[in-house]
């Protein structure tokens, strides 16, 4: 369980501090899906990273199964089985799929990557020996990723929108794959998403705006109330949108 | 193996992969002299006699044969200049594993200067593995001035893999090559310095025949203090293409000078030439760290790979 108390974050931007996170309170328990979902520039990213610890919050606590992580980095945190699948993850020369996954699974550690790949909709045989640079596309890149944090036993895992540059048949293998270890395991859940077919997964969806959450509960009760509150004012002219982009409901 | 201590074992198991005495043929050079020598049927190895080194001469069509030449320095204040011939026979294909390694126990400088001469004959192939290594806590230093001049003739085929792991103080890198019709050249290189090190290296690759083609591949990471100057040269004389690439990593105070060139003197060569210096990209610690790994092991990691 992970409970985050008071919480805020301060960043220096270009014209001195901004204020990303305001006040924030959340209780993610065990087993749990949960979707983050909210407009650009809303903060979701931002919460993500302070509970890895790529941020360092600037005042409340974070408290995971009764230990207060506040105060620890990025490897702690890793090691207390934090996991963070990145937006947009960074590429590295010389490094292989294969040798990438076991470094997420841990040194030693027994690593299926073959199982791994194939779950993010990847030919384990084309991809094992490549490289992590930038013959991959952004999309391969991306399923990378999110195998990299499958090859771990993780107390929490955070997806930071993980069907981004994943094309819709890989995406509806990806959403089972994410059902299945939800079934399977006890890690909790945090995926970034605006999909309707993500946010239809989910068991609870927090929605989070200008800092703060503004609404959390089940898919049920929230889903209208983005449609409601918080949907595009161009809906009916623009070409681009559909009724299953969560993004024009901002 | 008789003759051999512990530390030429280490150096040869570091330059050359050598537990054993290899298979094929081989020549092992100890402080200025060869210690030991072995010919095959096909790979004969001749001592020069009017100047120090050897003539490796591959028979035509001899294939996947090794030849292992290291070279072990383990005196202080030692001088020592080589000179190799290689002669790849029409049509051979073999691997040649070369490497120095200077283990200077003393404060007097050490230093090996090879001059490797090949002739990579028609439709040849040769691959061609050189490690650089020094070791020793005092202050001589470990010096290596390799030179190489490499000549492939028509369908010939040559890659070589130049690098210099760790400890070697001061280095100037000096390699040429020339490259008939149809012939191919990989060079890849790989380099570390640390402390006060010095690197500099040299590579100028002549396209003379048509449809020949290059690739010079250059990686590196400088550390503390130290300095190192990249000056590959791709000239293209005929129909041909090539393509320079140098990529580094920054640390420290380290300086590292780039400078890539490529000339070209006929309309039909196409030349390419890219270079980058940079620091570890902080989201490269980052996405390491958040698997669990220290920011050390993180920047361990990823020079690893990097010079892999």
């Amino acid at each position: 369980m992970l409970e985050i108390k008071n919480l805020s974050l301060t960043l220096e931007g270009d014209k001195g501090p901004v204020e990303i996170l305001k006040d924030i309170n959340l209780v993610l328990e065990d087993h749990m899906f949960y979707v983050f979902t909210g407009p650009n520039g809303g903060g979701k990213s931002s919460l993500a990273k302070v509970i890895m610890g790529i941020y360092q919050a600037t005042t409340g606590s974070i408290v995971l199964d009764g230990v207060d992580i506040t105060e620890l980095g990025v490897t702690e945190r890793a090691r207390l089985g934090i996991g963070y699948a990145f937006q947009q993850p960074p590429r590295f020369k010389g490094l292989t799929v294969g040798e990438l996954l076991q470094l997420a699974a841990g040194k030693g550690k027994q690593v299926k990557e073959y199982n791994l790949l194939l779950d993010v909709g990847l030919c384990p045989q084309d991809y094992i020996d490549r490289e992590v640079d930038f013959s991959l596309s952004g999309g391969e890149l991306k399923r990378i990723e999110i195998a990299s944090l499958l090859a771990r036993k993780l107390k929490l895992a955070i997806y930071d929108e993980p069907e981004a540059g994943i094309d819709l048949w890989s995406f509806s293998r990806l959403t089972e794959t994410f059902q299945k270890i939800n079934e399977k395991f006890d890690t909790t859940m945090i995926l970034i998403s605006h999909q309707e077919r993500i946010l239809s997964i989910a068991d609870e969806i927090i929605l989070i705006a200008d800092g703060r959450i503004v609404e959390k509960g089940k898919r049920a009760n929230i889903w209208p109330l983005i449609m409601e509150e918080v949907s595009c004012i161009n809906c009916d002219e623009c070409t681009e949108g559909t009724d299953e982009v969560a993004e024009c409901y901002r | 193996m008789k003759l051999l201590n512990a530390i030429d074992k280490h150096i040869l198991q570091t330059v050359a992969g050598m537990h054993d005495m290899p298979q094929g043929a081989y020549n092992i050079r100890k402080n200025g002299e060869g210690i030991i020598r072995n010919s095959t049927a096909n790979i004969e190895i001749i001592p020069k006699t009017d100047k120090p080194g050897i003539d490796v001469i591959v028979k035509p069509g001899a294939r996947g044969e090794s030849v292992h030449i290291p070279v072990i320095l383990t005196a202080e204040g030692l001088e020592d200049m080589v000179y190799n011939s290689f002669d790849i026979g029409a049509g051979a294909d073999v691997l040649i594993v070369a490497g120095c390694g200077i283990h200077n126990p003393g404060d007097k400088n050490s230093r090996h200067d090879g001059i490797h001469n090949f002739i990579v004959r028609k439709g040849a192939r040769m691959r061609y593995v050189e490690k650089h290594y020094g070791e020793g806590d005092s202050h001589g230093k470990k010096i290596l001035n390799p030179k190489t001049v490499v000549e492939i003739e028509e369908d010939g085929y040559a890659e070589m893999e130049l690098v210099q792991i760790s400890g070697v103080d001061d280095t100037k890198r000096d390699t040429e090559a020339r490259l008939y019709k149809n012939a191919h050249l990989l060079v890849t290189e790989r380099m570390l310095t640390d402390g006060d090190q010095y690197a500099e290296s040299k590579i100028i690759v002549e396209l003379l025949g048509r449809d020949s083609s290059a690739r010079i591949i250059s990686r590196s990471v400088g550390r503390d203090n130290s300095r190192q100057i990249f000056y590959p040269v791709a000239v293209g004389m005929n129909r041909c293409r090539a393509h320079v690439q140098c990529d580094a990593i920054i640390m420290h105070q380290a300086q590292i000078r780039s400078i890539p060139e490529i000339a070209a003197n006929h309309a039909d060569a196409q030349l390419v030439h890219e270079a980058a210096i940079g620091k570890i990209a902080g989201e490269q610690l980052t996405k390491l760290m958040t698997m669990g790994l220290s920011e050390s092991e993180a920047e361990e990691t990823i020079l690893r790979g990097f010079l892999k």
